[in-house]
């Protein structure tokens, strides 16, 4: 048999490192930023592009796609080619899905931090980033196919699979959840509204955590497991069934984000049972990656690779028995809203993904250089101080989430609230700060690693073609005809794509469809009426601010939140909400019944000094609302888009807007002024507080259902 | 205020609750979920089962062998 020779491409995997290494830094440092902030609301700097729900949505987005995703990128780069004894397919492609990767995180940050945003959580990017997205992710698909398709090796090695599952699942997940409708050239609505917004959200959202940050790094991770630890995955039986059960499962779990919503109960607890199932196939493979180090635990305690892989696959284990347990109803009444889903994503991020990456940054650098890392010690330093930070961060966190809940639910024997939700926030403000110092010792780590890695690349020369032979793959392979089956799937990757999108989509068209039936007899509550031009254009300064990431708009059905905040939210009050603004922590108080709940010139004086107010708030100030005008001139647009959307507002009434919104503005201006409040004509203010003195007002004048009927 | 009287005046608010019975065939989807999953596991199984150890000993050595 002919022996070919060829060269492994390690100048793309380089670049992807460096990249990962970048973005890491500056997603951790967004992420430090914004942790001072919460207990510094100064931090904040006065400016909005450097508030913290603008650069929430840097740090979340940089973590994810920036640093995590350039972290695929090498690992799949790096082992793809190994596996396929091949050379990536395209260098060109390469070329362009690193550089255009890397324009789409530019284009991220500066776009997010202007106030370009869709309002929904780690899909953020407005539509021509989604486009620009798409396109890139198809040239890497089409690079990683090629390979796969031109390879030297018959069989299709595990993780190849869970990289084939990753590419076609975020292709759906990302075609599906970005259907927007734009008005201007980086603005747009969701097509979704309310109810429908949020599954579709939370389907997407949740399976960005799936498809994104798991399966590609358990496939990273079932390549540089053996190759740090130099054994074979402990049971190859395991990873298929590991493989197969976690992709068919995971698909389905997205609704555990929307426990006691006004989301359908049947999708709810669907989302539960599914979450629950995911226990098994998540621990099935962190077990296999443990067991692959039987007998090799005398070289964890010497070889920091081996240290970092080690806690990455516990903390893999550990949130993903979390996850479930969070998906318990009963649980989620306590946790969801409270820092400990910032925990619980921490044990993932800096955990899973941020360890997992170190490793093989560790193990692959030197490699492709050809020369020893820097200093081993180094690198075991890191692993410590990177381990204490996540102690540091995760156990405040957990402890704030848990003593918040709990004050939140607090009845005095009279039975009134006991507490003020403020008394709740600035009781765990020193677990704020533990959590930001754990998180500054977890960055000093990563600055030990880029010192490590610089002097290691300055002591080596890349190896850019790395040479490699191996024999052509036959065309026809003979097998045996009991095997012949397990063949046809296992060695065919246009087979292994078809099969894990159909059970994939699966997942999506059963959960997904029931609720878009449902559309025509949403439970519509007559009084909800379409928001006016003021209220729509306040909304959309709402969203830009990000105000969703710390107020929540979904009053669950409990004593205490209706205690709290006043009804429960309703699925029929969300109907004309382009896109939803549920939320998903209250680091401030739930403000689906705002509406009508303080004056004004509450509002004026709150957004401009919150501190004055509510003393002690950690809410920053919004000054610039007080300068800026509305964009008038966008108004008729909007109001078209939403009338294309579904929006009932009549016919013509897109020319009409703009005279309605100055009228409205102009009588709140007057009411503000009959207090000694000046606001200037047509200024942002004026938007915010009219969409603010909205939300949730609508079924404030309907009947409300008594405490028999709800009972009986 | 009688029961009946209740859930009438408040149906404006209250019918929400009882969306999924008013799409026709919506058990369908609830009984092919659970087929489709129940066949799919059983399927995988076997297959994982009957895999020829030989072949699969020689996977596992993939990323060594590079």
């Amino acid at each position: 048999m002919q022996v070919e020779k060829f060269y492994y491409d390690n100048r793309i995997v380089k670049q992807f490192a460096f990249a990962t290494i970048l973005w890491g830094v500056v997603g951790m440092l967004a992420g430090l930023l914004i942790a001072v902030q919460i207990y510094l609301p100064a931090a904040n700097f006065g400016l909005p592009f450097t508030t913290f729900g603008r650069v929430r949505p840097v740090h979340t987005n940089a973590v994810i796609f920036a640093f995590v995703g350039n972290g695929i990128f090498m690992g799949v780069y790096y082992s793809l080619q190994r596996l396929c004894k091949a050379r990536m397919f395209s260098d060109v492609l390469g070329k362009i899905h690193f550089w255009g990767w890397q324009l789409i995180i530019v284009l991220a940050a500066v776009t997010l931090l202007a106030g370009y945003t869709s309002g929904k959580e780690y899909a953020e990017l407005e539509w021509p980033i989604d486009i620009l997205i798409a396109l890139i992710w198809i040239v890497f698909g089409i690079n990683m196919f090629g390979t796969i398709l031109k390879r030297r090796e018959s069989h299709l090695y595990v993780a190849i699979w869970f990289y084939i599952a990753t590419w076609i699942t975020v292709t759906m997940l990302h075609v599906v959840n970005s259907f927007e409708l734009p008005f201007s050239w980086l603005k747009s609505y969701s097509f979704y509204a309310g109810v429908q917004d949020a599954l579709v959200q939370w389907w997407y959202g949740h399976n960005a955590v799936a498809f994104f940050l798991t399966t590609p790094y358990l496939g990273v991770m079932y390549y540089f497991l053996p190759k740090a630890s130099n054994r074979p995955v402990y049971s190859y039986r395991l990873s298929i069934i590991h493989f197969w059960a976690l992709i068919f499962l995971y698909i389905w779990a997205g609704p555990h984000h929307l426990l006691y919503t006004a989301l359908p109960d049947w999708a709810q607890s669907l989302g539960t049972v599914f979450s629950i199932m995911l226990i098994a196939p998540s621990w099935g493979g962190m077990l296999n990656g443990l067991f692959t180090l039987r007998g090799a635990w005398d070289k964890v305690r010497e070889d920091p690779i081996l240290k970092f892989m080690v806690v990455a696959i516990t903390c893999y284990g550990m949130s993903t028995f979390e996850g479930p347990m969070l998906s318990i109803k009963s649980v989620n009444a306590i946790t969801h809203f409270t820092d400990w889903t910032i925990a619980h994503v921490h044990v993932g991020a800096l955990g899973w993904n941020g360890f997992l990456t170190f490793a093989i940054l560790y193990w692959l650098i030197p490699r492709i250089y050809n020369t020893p890392l820097y200093s081993k010690k180094l690198a075991t330093n890191h692993f410590w101080i990177g381990t204490i930070g996540i102690i540091l961060y995760v156990i405040p966190m957990y402890w704030a989430g848990f003593t918040q809940a709990l004050m939140w639910k607090q009845f005095t024997p009279e039975g009134t609230l006991k507490f003020q939700f403020l008394e709740t926030v600035t009781h765990i403000i020193p677990m704020y700060i533990t959590r930001s110092i754990g998180g500054l010792l977890y960055f000093s780590g990563v600055l030990m690693m880029v010192y490590n890695i610089v002097k290691t690349v300055k002591a080596g020369s890349l190896i850019a073609d790395e040479a490699a032979e191996a024999p052509a793959l036959e065309k026809h392979v003979e097998t045996h005809s009991k095997q012949y089956w397990h063949r046809w799937i296992e060695a065919r990757p246009i087979q292994m794509l078809l099969f894990s999108l159909v059970a994939v989509a699966i997942g999506g068209i059963l959960e997904l469809v029931p609720t878009f039936l449902i559309k025509s007899n949403i439970p519509t509550i007559s009084a909800v009426k379409p928001y006016t031009p003021l209220e729509l254009q306040g909304r959309d300064i709402y969203i830009r601010e990000g105000c969703y990431l710390c107020h929540s708009q979904m009053v669950r059905p409990f004593r205490d939140e209706v205690a709290r905040y006043g009804e429960y939210s309703k699925a029929g009050e969300f109907v004309y909400d382009h896109p939803f603004q549920w939320g998903s922590k209250r680091t401030g108080p739930d403000l689906a019944r705002i509406g009508g709940k303080y004056p004004d010139s509450w509002h004026f004086n709150h957004m401009q000094d919150p501190q004055s107010m509510s003393p002690g708030s950690i809410m920053p100030s919004y000054t610039w609302l007080y300068e800026n005008k509305i964009d008038t001139a966008i108004t008729p647009a909007k109001i078209r888009a939403m009338t294309t959307l579904g929006v009932p507002y009549s016919k013509g009434y897109d020319l009409q807007a703009n005279a309605d919104l100055f009228e409205q503005a102009k009588k709140i201006q007057t009411g503000l002024k009959a207090e000694k409040l000046e606001a200037g004509t047509n200024t942002e203010i004026l938007a915010l507080i009219a969409y603010l003195q909205r939300v949730g007002a609508d079924i404030k004048n309907v009947s409300k259902p008594t405490v028999d009927a709800l009972t009986n | 205020m009688t029961k009946q009287s209740l859930m009438k005046k408040n149906k404006g608010i209250m019918k929400f609750i009882h969306y999924l019975e008013t799409i026709t065939g919506v058990d369908i989807y609830g009984l092919s979920s659970l087929t489709i999953f129940f066949t799919f596991f059983v399927g995988m199984t076997i297959w994982v089962m009957t895999s020829d150890k030989k072949s699969l000993e020689k996977i596992n050595h993939l990323p060594l062998d590079n």
